[in-house]
């Protein structure tokens, strides 16, 4: 190695480059801000742990719709299989939350794996219906055969204390929270650690020009096969701290409305940066709590005119507005990231 | 004598009733700066498509280096040496060049795959990322969302991003269209700065960047080699003229 | 066992009428129209109200339940949906799925949730029996109705010179518009009609499926979905196919297999777009 002293244009490249990897204030005010709000606002927990659950499956659908640019309307299937398979492992018995946990996001990583290779041929649409195809498929086993899933009826089961300790009960939804942050944040960390890692870069590129990054000899099937996987494992863990921390599993967790759900989420938070799924999450389901105290029945008009109007403005023009937004907030962080 | 660098052979396809390429067969040498011209329709992107795996022929075979190649993908090509560029842009509109660079790098070296190291900590990529920045006169713009660069930077980043690969054989697909006549000069330096042991296939319009740069020239009309030589026989060649040159006197 | 797949066909011949114009949207303007559904309910619920409250015989309210749907559509195709045929697919179904949102309590907020029922006529009510086999009027009137729709849609298609049009617009867009066919008018046209078949589905449907109520509209986008998708969006005799081979594995599958259910016709859906997933959406299914 040379001796000489990086130059100037070096210097820039390199913080180019690096200028995601440190987290930046903005992003350590907000995990503290939520897990302040777990600690000091006891009494809305089962609010929050809803919105943490929520916001895992969105980040789930972030990673193959934001980063990698798949579109798809059956993460509910990863959602409903890795909630059933904590809720059977415990009826059986095994009622520890962290086997569950990890039960249900492997047995989700499974299916993942499996229908993976059914998304690489064909556009979008035809992947808009595979997907939509393989989760309805899933509810209706699960309806079929209640003999394992409890059919209509739900399953009776009743969970173990976490890491032996904290009871996540009914009488502990404070401690649910705490948890389902926990598998959130590790989750969450890792998500973001894989975004800038030259794997993520390479996804990054499959959405932006999936013809070009197989022309730099990026193996597209495997990456997208691959992340699809990790996705299907997100989605699963969050299905199983559901079940784990409501104890309670029905089959409309396969719904096309669950599907629905979640993508909404994301888009109102934004996709592409990993926090719009949490952040989208609470807009919707405090939106949701709030519109319904006023309106039950009319909530779903709000939301519809809601995503009516962020297409019609563009999902684009709002992304560069955001931007712009927070660039006058915090100038120095959003100069390091220009993109 | 060793192995060509590329080699066609006897490469056909058709299209339902058209048939676009027609018994086409020629070989590239180590270094070569080979350009390959024809009227508009002649089949010489589905040549390029041919040659880099995005098509299947109907008949014939593309070896890379006396490997034959014809079976594989283009991600495969690509990784035994056969890179290309597009006629339209094909860039990651809001990746940094810098970033697209570095993608294309990692890829080569393995480290692609790399899911937990944050891209772009090892020195030797950086080092390689701004030696290429450099060479195409794109460190400036190195940290500017693509779609923010001028149609030229775009068109320069195109070929370097193709470069990044460490190809043996290079197939650039009219790498001057659209860029604006100022811009052109930076387009020729970038060619004329490319690696001297890459073989270069050049499909052009612009005859002036043509027979500046090749040394030898390949004349494709209707899916068929009309001839190939060296730039001043096929300058006097009548039926290149008449075909092509005489039409287009620029 | 002639009865299910006389009632399969039946269904299968409803889903077509109901599913075509979802049909001609996606293979014409490669619009995924997820709110199609909608259209089918403001027609089942003109019927019916026409039939409850204003006492209009059954087969009068069956012209305005398709009038009115294609009115709608032809305003909402002229303000809110040209501007997104080039959007991406993402923005389509997301577009699409809200004016759906919004749509659903529009209806509950006008009618309530209750279903409204549609009673038929007398001489449409009841069955009959053929050689043995029971076949039950509204049935036969179902398949006889959308019979002579499917055969007027095909000869439209394919005898008429707008049909023609249609055809070449659906070929190559920008080849048409070059030709001076009025691609934008034939847009707003096809559009109309597919949403006035769509309400027009709904109305013969409302007694087969008990009764229109707000979440009509997706309670069966799933199903034409899956018509469109196992059909094509090629032409009539595609969209056909797939609807009668739903309606009888549909009827079928459940009278029979009950424990399997619709379990059959999601797994038809996903084989048929793993094996043919171009060839089901031949125009610019993108990347």
């Amino acid at each position: 190695m040379s001796a000489t002293q990086p130059t100037a244009a070096t210097r820039r490249l390199e913080a180019h480059l690096h200028r995601r990897a440190r987290w930046r204030w903005p992003e350590i005010i907000f995990w503290v801000a939520v897990l302040t709000t777990i600690v000091a606002i006891p009494s809305r927990a089962a609010l929050i742990n809803e919105i943490l659950i929520a916001g895992l499956f969105a980040l789930s659908l972030d990673l193959i719709l934001g980063l990698t640019g798949i579109v798809s309307l059956g993460q509910a299937a990863f959602f409903g299989l890795g909630a059933y398979a904590a809720a059977i492992l415990a009826s059986k018995g095994f009622s520890d939350p962290t086997l569950g946990l990890l039960f249900g996001a492997a047995v989700a990583a499974v299916l993942g794996l499996a229908t993976a290779p059914l998304l690489l041929r064909g556009g979008d649409l035809t992947r808009l219906m595979v997907t939509l195809g393989v989760s309805l498929m899933l509810g209706e086993l699960a309806n079929r055969n209640g003999w394992l899933t409890g059919g209509a009826d739900g399953l009776n089961f009743s969970m173990g204390k976490v890491l032996g300790l904290f009871p996540i009960g009914f009488a502990g939804q404070r401690n649910a929270a705490l948890y389902s942050f926990a598998v959130l944040f590790i989750l969450f960390a890792f998500a973001r650690r894989l975004a800038q890692s030259p794997f993520g870069l390479a996804l990054a590129a499959i959405r932006e020009n999936r013809l070009r990054a197989g022309a730099l000899g990026i193996a597209t099937s495997r990456r997208i096969v691959a992340i699809y996987t990790v996705s299907a494992a997100y989605a699963g863990a969050a299905g199983a701290l559901l079940a784990e921390t409501t104890q309670i599993v029905s089959l409309d967790l396969f719904d096309f409305h669950r599907s629905a759900d979640v993508m909404l989420m994301l888009i109102i938070g934004g996709a592409g940066y990993l926090y719009g799924g949490i952040i989208g999450a609470a807009v919707f389901i405090v939106l949701r709590d709030v519109i319904s105290a006023a309106t039950p029945e009319y909530w779903e008009f709000w939301i519809g005119a809601l995503l009516v109007a962020l297409v019609l403005i563009g999902r684009e023009r709002i992304h560069d507005f955001a931007v712009r937004a927070a660039s006058s907030l915090a100038p120095k962080a959003a100069r390091e990231d220009a993109a | 004598m060793s192995a060509p660098a590329l080699e066609a052979r006897g490469l056909m396809k058709q299209f339902g009733a058209l048939l676009a390429t027609d018994n086409v067969s020629f070989t590239i040498q180590a270094g070569a700066r080979h350009a390959l011209i024809g009227p508009n329709g002649a089949g010489k992107t589905t040549l390029i498509n041919l040659l880099t795996g995005v098509v299947e022929p109907t008949e014939g075979q593309v070896l890379l280096q006396d490997r034959n190649v014809t079976a594989l993908s283009s991600s495969q090509r690509v990784r035994l040496g056969l890179s290309r560029t597009f006629q339209i842009n094909q860039l990651f509109p809001h990746l940094t060049p810098a970033e697209s660079l570095g993608l294309a790098i990692s890829e080569r070296n393995g480290s692609g795959a790399d899911f937990w190291r944050v891209a772009g900590t090892r020195p030797a990529i950086v080092a390689e990322i701004e030696e290429l920045l450099t060479r195409f006169g794109l460190e400036g713009e190195m940290d500017q969302p693509t779609r923010k660069l001028p149609y030229g930077k775009q068109r320069l980043l195109e070929i370097a991003l193709a470069l990044a690969t460490r190809p043996r054989v290079l197939l650039l697909d009219e790498p001057a269209a659209g860029v604006p006549e100022e811009e052109r000069q930076d387009i020729l330096a970038a060619l004329s700065a490319l690696p001297a042991d890459v073989a270069i296939l050049l499909i052009e319009h612009d005859m002036d960047l043509v027979f500046t740069f090749a040394t030898r020239i390949s004349v494709l009309v209707a899916g068929r080699l009309l001839t190939e030589g060296e730039p001043e026989e096929i300058a006097a060649d009548e039926r290149v003229r008449a075909v092509y040159l005489g039409e287009d006197a620029g | 066992m002639l009865t299910i797949l006389f009632d399969g066909v039946a269904y299968g011949m409803l889903l077509f009428v109901l599913a075509s114009g979802l049909s001609v949207t996606l293979g014409l303007m490669n619009f995924i129209n997820l709110a199609h559904g909608a259209f089918a309910m403001v027609g089942g619920y003109v019927t019916a109200l026409l039939m409850n409250r204003a006492g209009v015989p059954f087969l009068v309210t069956l012209p305005a339940a398709f009038l009115i749907p294609a009115i709608l559509g032809v305003v909402l195709e002229r303000t809110l949906y040209r501007r997104l045929y080039g959007a991406s697919p993402l923005d389509q179904v997301l577009f699409t799925i809200g004016l759906v949102l919004m749509a659903m309590p529009i209806a509950d907020f006008f009618l309530g949730d209750e279903p409204q029922q549609v009673n038929l006529p007398a001489w449409l009510s009841g069955s009959m029996t053929v050689h043995g086999v029971g076949i039950s009027l509204y049935r036969l009137f179902i398949v006889a109705v959308c019979g002579v729709i499917a055969a007027l849609l095909q000869i439209f298609l394919v005898r008429t010179r707008f049909g023609a049009q249609l055809r070449a617009a659906v070929d190559d867009t920008r080849v048409a518009d070059g030709l001076g066919i009025n691609v934008d008018r034939i847009f707003a046209v096809a559009f109309a009609v597919g949403s006035g078949l769509a309400g027009l589905g709904g109305a013969l449907a409302a007694d087969v499926v008990g009764g229109i109520d707000p979440s009509f509209p997706v309670k069966f986008l799933v199903t034409f979905l899956i018509v469109v998708t196992i059909g094509g969006a090629n032409g009539i005799l595609g969209a056909l196919f797939g609807a009668l081979l739903l309606g009888v594995l549909d009827v079928a599958g459940k009278y029979y297999i009950p424990s399997v259910g619709g379990f059959i016709i999601y797994a038809v859906m996903v084989v048929t777009l793993v094996l043919r997933p171009q060839g089901l959406f031949a125009r610019g299914d993108g990347r």
